[in-house]
C-alpha cells in the first residue's frame, strides 16, 4: 500500500496539487475556530441511510453527521491510496493470514451523538448491515465485499474482517463514504429502517434540522474523537437544485462553496466576476461516461460494427475541445488516469480507439463496416439522459464522431427515469450513454461493470474471458501482478467493445478565498466530513 | 344561496375524482420509477432484487386498482401517503412549500392588483391618448416576457448592480425564513419573486380592467350619470369601476389558483422551496404518491378560488342571484 501511495504522490497528486493553485497557502495557515458553512447541494435526500443510498444528494449534508471505520486521507484525498484511521486506531492495519485478516483497533471514549459509547460491537454490527443484510434490507455496497466471510469483535475495542481470500479491493471497500458505522442499540431496538429518517452518528457535527428541499443544519459536536475538531460552529446544507442559481449564490455570498463541481465557463465567470476573492480547486473526476451497445441487436452483435463505433471516437480531439465547455477532460482506459493500475500513455495508445492517428482508426473503423454489410447513412438509436453536464455535451459530440465513419444515430434525450427504464429494462436501444461513477478509487471495484456478468452491464452481452481474467484480478495479491493482469482484462474488454470510455470527468470546485482546509478529492462523494474545514476572519456566518 | 353552496361544495367531490383518475393512470403510463431512479442512479452494480424489494415496500408491485383505491381511500382517513423518494408524511412535505407558496401567491398578487387597478383605469380614461399608449406598451412588455426571464434579469441586476456599487455582489437570500422570524430578510427573499411574476400577472389584469371598463363606460346609466351632471370621478369610482371587476377578479383568481403550484420555473430561479419545485423534483424523481397528491391540491385551489369568485360576483353585482 505504502509503495503505491509514493508512487502516486510523486506522479499524480503533485500534478494536481499544482493545479490547485493555493493549496500551499491553505496548508500553512493556523485553522481559525468558529462560524457556519453556507453549501449548496443540487441533488435531493432520499432518506438518511448512507448503506442503501448512492447520491451525493444525501452524502454531502448526511456524511457529517456520521465516522467510518478508516477514510481517505482528508489531508491527501487526492492519493487513491492513502487511507487513516477514523474511529480505528494507529494506522490503517495491514493484513495477516495470507492476507485473509485485517485486525483493526477501535478507539476508546468514542460517544454517539445520543451518549451511547462505542464499542467494536457498533462497528461489526455495522458491517454486518452492509455485507450481509437479512433479507428485506437493501444495502447497496455489499457487492464491494464479496471478499468477506466474516467480521468479529473478539473484544470491545477489537474488529476482525475474515476474508475468502486475499483481495487489493478490501481496503478501499472499507474506506467508502457511505459506510456510516450506526449504532449496535440503534440496529436491535428499532430495525434496519430506523436510520432512513433518524441520525445518530459519532461525527463531527450533531444533527439539528432538515427542512426538506431547503436545507440541513448541523451544530458542532463537542466530543468528537479528533482533538480540535471540529473548527466550525456548525454546517448549513442549502438545497439548490438549478445550477445557476448553485453559481450565484457562491458569488452573491449566500454560500460558500459546492462540493459536487462546476463546468469550466462558470469557473471562468466567477473568477472574472470575484477575482482573487475566489479560489479554484481542479482534480480528475473517478466518474465516466460509456457508449454501452446492445450485443443482442443487429448489427451490433457482430463485433465489427461494436468495434467500428470506438474506434470512429476521437478521444484526444473531444478532450482539448469538451474540456472548454463540459466537466470533461482526461483520456484514460478502464481504471482511473494516473492510478498505478491505470494504463500508461504508451500502452493506451495501443488499445482500440486510443491511437492518435484518428485517420487510420476511422479509415479501420469504415472498412469494418463494409465488411460487417453496414450500409453508408446507416440509422440507429442512441439512448441519452436528459442531463447538460455532461451527458448531453458528450452524447452530442459522439454522434459527430460516429457521423465521420458514415453511420447516422439518432439521438433520444430522456429524463432519467425514462433513461434507466431504456437502459436497464427494456433494452430498446442499440447503443446508449451509460456511466460509472465511483466514490474510493477501487480499480479491481471498479472495472467489474465490464463484466458481462455485472448487475449494472446493459449490454445484454456474454464473453467467457472477460469473466476469467476477472477472477483471476479479484485474486492478485501484487501490485505488478494486478497490473499485469489488468492490461490483459482491459485489453480483452475493449477489444470486445459492448462498452467503451469516452472521456473521464473533470471535477473543478470554485469556492470563496475564506473557506479552507478543504481539499478537493477524485470523487464528489469523499472528504465531505468537514471536520478540517475552517473559515478565515469570522467570514463564515 | 345555502342550497347554491351546498351544490357547490358537492360537486367538488366528482370534480376532484376525475382528476384523481386521471393523474394517477397518466403518471403509470411514464416508464420507469423511483426505485430505479434512486438505487440505479448513480451508475453502481444494482441487484435486481433490491429495485423489486424497494417497488413492494413503496406498493408497486400490488394492482394497479388497488393502488387507486388506496390511494383515494386516503382521503377518507385524512391520510395522504408518505413520498416515495423521502419517505416523509406528504402532509409534512406539502406543508413546507405551502407557506412560502401562498406568501409569495399573495404578494404578487398584491403587486399585480396595485399596479394593475390604476393603470387599467387610467388607460381606460384616457383612452387612445399618449398615455394610454404608453401604458398599452408596458402590460403588452410584460405579457410578452415571461416571468422567469425577469426573475433572471433581476438577479443579474442585483448582482452586477452591487458588485458596481458596493464593491461585493449580493443576490438574494437562497433558503426561506418565515416573516415572523425575520420580516426583512423573508422579504429581501420573496420581494423579487414577487415583482417579477407581480409583472407579468399585473399586465394581463390591467388589460382586462381596461377593456372591462371601456365596455362599461358605454353603458346608458353612465350615460345617464353623465347627463344628471354627476362628477366624473364618482362616476368612474362609484359605478363603472365596481361593475367592471367581474372579469377582472374571474382573471385574478384563475392567476392566484395558477401562482399556487403553477411557478415551477421562476421558483427555480429564484431557488424557491416552493410547490412549483416541489411538483417538478417529484416528477423527475417518479414519485408517484406526491405528484398525485400535489396534483389533487392544484384542483383543489383552483376549484375553491373559482367558486369563492362566483360568491363575490354577488357581492358586486346585486343582480346576480344565485338559487
Amino acid at each position: 500500500m505504502k509503495k503505491i501511495t509514493r508512487k502516486f504522490v510523486i506522479s499524480v497528486a503533485t500534478g494536481a496539487f499544482l493545479a490547485v493553485g493555493l493549496t500551499a497557502t491553505v496548508m500553512a495557515a493556523t485553522p481559525q475556530p468558529g462560524g457556519t458553512l453556507s453549501f449548496v447541494v443540487a441533488s435531493k435526500i432520499p432518506s438518511y441511510d448512507g448503506h442503501q443510498e448512492t447520491t451525493f444528494g444525501m452524502g454531502h449534508p448526511i456524511r457529517p453527521f456520521y465516522s467510518l471505520l478508516i477514510r481517505v486521507n482528508p489531508e491527501n484525498p487526492a492519493d487513491p491510496a492513502d487511507f487513516k484511521c477514523d474511529l480505528c486506531e494507529g494506522d490503517v492495519p495491514e493484513a495477516t493470514d495470507g492476507g485473509t485478516k485485517y485486525t483493526f483497533k477501535i478507539r476508546s471514549g468514542i460517544t454517539f451523538h445520543d451518549g451511547t459509547p462505542l464499542t467494536s460491537a457498533d462497528i461489526k454490527a455495522t458491517y454486518d448491515k452492509i455485507i450481509f443484510p437479512p433479507e428485506g434490507v437493501p444495502s447497496s455496497r455489499k457487492a464491494f465485499f464479496k471478499m468477506v466471510d466474516s467480521v468479529e469483535a473478539p473484544d470491545a475495542n477489537t474488529v476482525v474482517f475474515n476474508l475468502k481470500f486475499p483481495s487489493g479491493a478490501f481496503i478501499p471497500a472499507v474506506a467508502t463514504p457511505f459506510n456510516f458505522v450506526y449504532s449496535k442499540k440503534d440496529l436491535d431496538a428499532h430495525g434496519y429502517d430506523w436510520h432512513k429518517k433518524n441520525i445518530n452518528g459519532t461525527g463531527p457535527y450533531i444533527f439539528i434540522e432538515d427542512i426538506p428541499g431547503q436545507h440541513v443544519l448541523g451544530k458542532k459536536n463537542p466530543n468528537y474523537h479528533f482533538e480540535g475538531r471540529p473548527y466550525l460552529d456548525g454546517f448549513k446544507a442549502i438545497s439548490a437544485p438549478k445550477m445557476a442559481v448553485r453559481i450565484n449564490a457562491i458569488r452573491g455570498n449566500q454560500a460558500s462553496i459546492e462540493f459536487r463541481g462546476f463546468p469550466p465557463k462558470a469557473r471562468d465567470d466567477m473568477v472574472n466576476a470575484l477575482g482573487d476573492k475566489l479560489t479554484v480547486q481542479e482534480s480528475d473526476w473517478n466518474c465516466v461516461l460509456m457508449s454501452t451497445v446492445n450485443t443482442k441487436r443487429p448489427p451490433f452483435d457482430d463485433i465489427r460494427v461494436r468495434q467500428a463505433l470506438t474506434l470512429a471516437v476521437d478521444r484526444y480531439a473531444g478532450s482539448k475541445y469538451l474540456s472548454q465547455i463540459a466537466i470533461v477532460k482526461t483520456v484514460g482506459g478502464l481504471v482511473f488516469p494516473g492510478h498505478p493500475l491505470a494504463a500508461s500513455q504508451e500502452e493506451l495508445e495501443q488499445l482500440i480507439g486510443y491511437s492518435r492517428d484518428i485517420e487510420a482508426s476511422r479509415a479501420k473503423a469504415r472498412a469494418l463496416l463494409k465488411e460487417a454489410g453496414v450500409p453508408e447513412g446507416f440509422k440507429f438509436v442512441f439512448n441519452n439522459r436528459g442531463v447538460d453536464q455532461p451527458y448531453k455535451v458528450v452524447g452530442t459530440w459522439l454522434v459527430d464522431q460516429w457521423r465521420k465513419v458514415g453511420l447516422d444515430p439518432q439521438q433520444t434525450v430522456k429524463p432519467s427515469p425514462q433513461f434507466y427504464a431504456t437502459l436497464r429494462k427494456q433494452f430498446d436501444f442499440d447503443v446508449s450513454i451509460d456511466f460509472n461513477c465511483q466514490s474510493v478509487i477501487n480499480p479491481i471495484a471498479d472495472v467489474s461493470k465490464f463484466l458481462c456478468s455485472a448487475g449494472n452491464n446493459y449490454s445484454q452481452c456474454e464473453s467467457q474471458e472477460v469473466e476469467d481474467l476477472y477472477n483471476t484480478l479479484m485474486r492478485a495479491e501484487t501490485l505488478d501482478e494486478q497490473r499485469s493482469i489488468m492490461r490483459q482484462y482491459e485489453k480483452a474488454a475493449l477489444d470486445f467493445a459492448s462498452g467503451a470510455i469516452t472521456l473521464w470527468w473533470y471535477k473543478i470546485n470554485p469556492h470563496r478565498e475564506y473557506v479552507k482546509g478543504w481539499k478537493i478529492a477524485p470523487s464528489h462523494y469523499l472528504n465531505q466530513h468537514l471536520d478540517n474545514v475552517w473559515c478565515t476572519d469570522g467570514k463564515c456566518s | 344561496m345555502h342550497r347554491y353552496i351546498t351544490k357547490r361544495l358537492l360537486l367538488i367531490i366528482p370534480t376532484l375524482l376525475g382528476a384523481a383518475m386521471i393523474i394517477f393512470f397518466m403518471l403509470r403510463l411514464i416508464p420507469g420509477d423511483v426505485c430505479e431512479v434512486r438505487l440505479a442512479g448513480t451508475g453502481l452494480f444494482v441487484d435486481e432484487a433490491e429495485i423489486e424489494l424497494c417497488r413492494e415496500k413503496l406498493g408497486l408491485t400490488k394492482p394497479v386498482l388497488v393502488q387507486f383505491y388506496n390511494f383515494v381511500s386516503g382521503y377518507l382517513t385524512w391520510d395522504l401517503g408518505e413520498s416515495m423518494w423521502t419517505g416523509k408524511p406528504i402532509t409534512h412535505e406539502i406543508a413546507i412549500r405551502f407557506k412560502l407558496s401562498i406568501q409569495v401567491a399573495i404578494m404578487a398578487t398584491l403587486v399585480a392588483v396595485l399596479i394593475a387597478i390604476p393603470l387599467g383605469v387610467i388607460s381606460a380614461v384616457k383612452q387612445d391618448t399618449w398615455v394610454d399608449y404608453v401604458v398599452r406598451s408596458f402590460s403588452i412588455a410584460g405579457i410578452a416576457m415571461p416571468s422567469f426571464w425577469l426573475g433572471i434579469l433581476i438577479i443579474l441586476g442585483l448582482l452586477i448592480g452591487s458588485q458596481k456599487f458596493f464593491g461585493e455582489p449580493w443576490m438574494p437570500p437562497i433558503y426561506y425564513v418565515s416573516p415572523f422570524e425575520d420580516f426583512w430578510r423573508n422579504m429581501s427573499q420573496l420581494i423579487w419573486p414577487a415583482v417579477a411574476t407581480g409583472y407579468r400577472y399585473s399586465a394581463v389584469v390591467t388589460r382586462m380592467t381596461r377593456s372591462a371598463l371601456l365596455e362599461v363606460l358605454r353603458e346608458d346609466y353612465i350615460r345617464t350619470a353623465r347627463a344628471k351632471g354627476m362628477i366624473e370621478k364618482i362616476i368612474i369610482n362609484r359605478h363603472a369601476l365596481k361593475n367592471s371587476m367581474l372579469p377582472v377578479l374571474t382573471i385574478v383568481g384563475i392567476e392566484f389558483a395558477f401562482l399556487m403550484g403553477g411557478l415551477v420555473v421562476t421558483e427555480q430561479v429564484f431557488n424557491l422551496n416552493g410547490l412549483g419545485r416541489l411538483f417538478v423534483e417529484s416528477v423527475g424523481a417518479q414519485d408517484f404518491n406526491l405528484t398525485q397528491q400535489l396534483v389533487m391540491l392544484v384542483v383543489l385551489v383552483a376549484v375553491f378560488t373559482n367558486f369563492l369568485v362566483d360568491l363575490v360576483y354577488a357581492w358586486l353585482d346585486p343582480r346576480i342571484r344565485y338559487g
